[in-house]
């Protein structure tokens, strides 16, 4: 920024904390995300213009809420064709109904289910998310999907598209739906943070995606909705895996598996927060998948307390996972917990029965577990191979370079 | 908004189907449409003869050009539709998963402009 005139200041922060009431709540009463998000660009060139000369308005969310109301419907009356009479008609019924210095009702809730709404396809929720609640330009959420900023533009025009003319209305489900609408809805917050469960070895590969923002996300929504055990184990899982952000890389920035991570470098007071959560959750109906995953994740916190990691007990949590999911990915952790536990033939024997599903063949974590095992079997041929497995199939370079040297370690 | 729900179905198993089975199917059918009615829902709805007499016409360039048999060859064919009224997507999603034919085929859920 230029000028840190006061005016410019508090536009800054508006936009930051505001941006995604505001377009909640603008997209709210006609379903059209796309045209509140454009008016509400327009009122925040307008502040950065009127605020660093005239000084901030007293409420910067109202004076932002009005500008953009006015746009959105100055807007509306330019494009009016007989199918938009009706959407402007809307726009002006709620026009004044609110008094300026009145809190703006918070839809950001319904925006999230919107974005996770089963018609939305899944591969765009995240990314919608992204944008629609906490501002992000389609070029800058475009890397961690792995697409070109116009293909995710173009998804994300779609989406709204879609929510506009199918009819998805913003609001939170009723209890008979919830539970399934809001899994959704914390399964596109999970894979902002990560990629997917790709923790095998400890290896925690991976993480590519938007871990601040996700937490974030994960903050928004347990202080919606304070009373759902699922959401509060997310947020606990997320804040686990950031409390060892510290660890995960060695001065020289080399990547360190989590087996070997100095505990000394792990947050505690995250480690704290995350406990806290996780034993709420306990205290509340409906156990979950995240709550087991982050109950994982505090049995390994516990290495930071006790010095040694119980195994046993990880072992015990994944196969609750593993009824509840059925998931080959989860099989492979298990796995892994099995040979901490008991030994790497134990681990390799569990790998076995993991190994007759064939897409598991093109799946990292699953040959960086069995090198592992294998070498700590001292079957170095067998481990070498699989190492060789293991490095073609990994995307990132930090975690390439731990494969190939822990290949290179064999030979000696 | 306005919905139409295209109820898709394998046409051939429905055809072979015993006697007792295609008056249940019906059945169900006759109190699906009532329901709809109560809760003042209903805009229309009709069941389409077999694709086996379908016609698909093409006039390019003003030439009319009529095959025999439907538009595409697919897997579940078109045998029937509703038109609904309800407030949106969610409701609209809630009717069609209620639709008899939701039970072995796949209902399409579509929004209708509104002129």
């Amino acid at each position: 920024m230029k000028d840190q005139t006061p005016g410019a200041i508090a536009a800054e922060a508006a936009a930051r904390r505001s941006y995604g009431k505001l377009v909640a709540f603008l997209a709210a009463r006609n379903r059209d995300v796309a045209s509140a998000e454009d008016a509400l660009a327009e009122a925040f060139a307008a502040a950065l213009e009127q605020w660093p000369r005239s000084g901030p308005p007293a409420n910067p969310e109202a004076w932002l809420l009005t500008v953009a109301r006015r746009k959105q419907i100055d807007s509306s009356r330019r494009n009016k064709t007989v199918a938009s009479a009706w959407p402007h008609l809307q726009l002006l019924a709620g026009e004044g109904a609110e008094a300026s210095d009145m809190p703006i009702p918070d839809q950001r809730l319904a925006l999230m289910f919107v974005c996770a709404h089963p018609a939305i396809d899944p591969a765009v929720r995240t990314p919608l998310m992204l944008q629609t609640v906490l501002g992000f330009e389609a070029a800058a959420i475009a890397p961690a999907f792995l697409v070109s900023p116009a293909t995710m533009s173009q998804r994300l025009v779609r989406a709204k598209a879609k929510i506009k003319q199918a009819g998805i209305a913003f609001r939170v489900p009723d209890r008979e739906e919830l539970p399934e609408r809001l899994e959704a809805v914390l399964e596109a917050i999970y894979a902002c943070f990560a990629d997917g469960w790709a923790d095998a070895v400890g290896s925690e590969a991976g993480r590519r995606g938007h871990a601040t923002e996700a937490i974030w996300l994960g903050e928004l929504i347990t202080e919606l909705l304070p009373e759902e055990a699922e959401a509060k184990g997310l947020l606990a899982l997320m804040l686990y895996a950031d409390s060892r952000k510290a660890a995960r890389r060695d001065d020289a920035g080399r990547y360190v598996a989590l087996p070997e991570q100095d505990v000394k470098r792990w947050d505690r007071a995250l480690i704290a927060r995350a406990e806290a959560l996780l034993r709420e959750a306990s205290g509340m109906q409906g156990t979950g998948r995240f709550q087991l995953l982050a109950a994982i994740q505090s049995a390994h916190a516990m290495r930071g307390l006790t010095g040694r990691t119980d195994w046993d007990a990880i072992v015990q949590i994944y196969d609750g996972l593993y009824a509840l999911t059925g998931s080959p990915v989860v099989a492979i952790n298990r796995a892994v917990a099995a040979a901490g536990a008991r030994g790497p033939r134990a681990g390799l024997a569990a790998l076995e029965a993991v190994a007759v599903d064939s897409a598991i063949a093109q799946y990292q974590p699953y040959w960086a577990a069995k090198a592992r095992l294998l070498a700590d079997d001292g079957q170095i041929i067998e481990a070498d191979e699989a190492y060789g497995l293991a490095i073609g199939l990994e995307a990132d370079p930090a975690v390439r370079a731990y494969l190939i040297e822990r290949r290179r370690a064999l030979r000696q | 908004m306005q919905y139409m729900l295209l109820i898709y179905g394998n046409e051939a198993g429905m055809l072979s189907a015993p006697k007792d089975m295609v008056e249940q199917m019906m059945a169900a059918y006759g109190a699906y449409t009532e329901a709809m009615k109560k809760a003042k829902v209903y805009i229309g709805g009709e069941r389409l003869k077999p694709t086996s007499t379908a016609s698909s016409v093409r006039a390019p360039g003003g030439k009319t050009k009529v095959l025999d048999g439907p538009f595409a060859e697919t897997k579940e064919q078109l045998g029937g539709y509703y038109i609904i009224d309800v407030p949106g997507l969610d409701e609209a999603l809630k009717w069609a998963a209620k639709c008899p034919g939701a039970q072995h085929g796949t209902i399409e859920v579509r929004s209708i402009w509104q002129m």
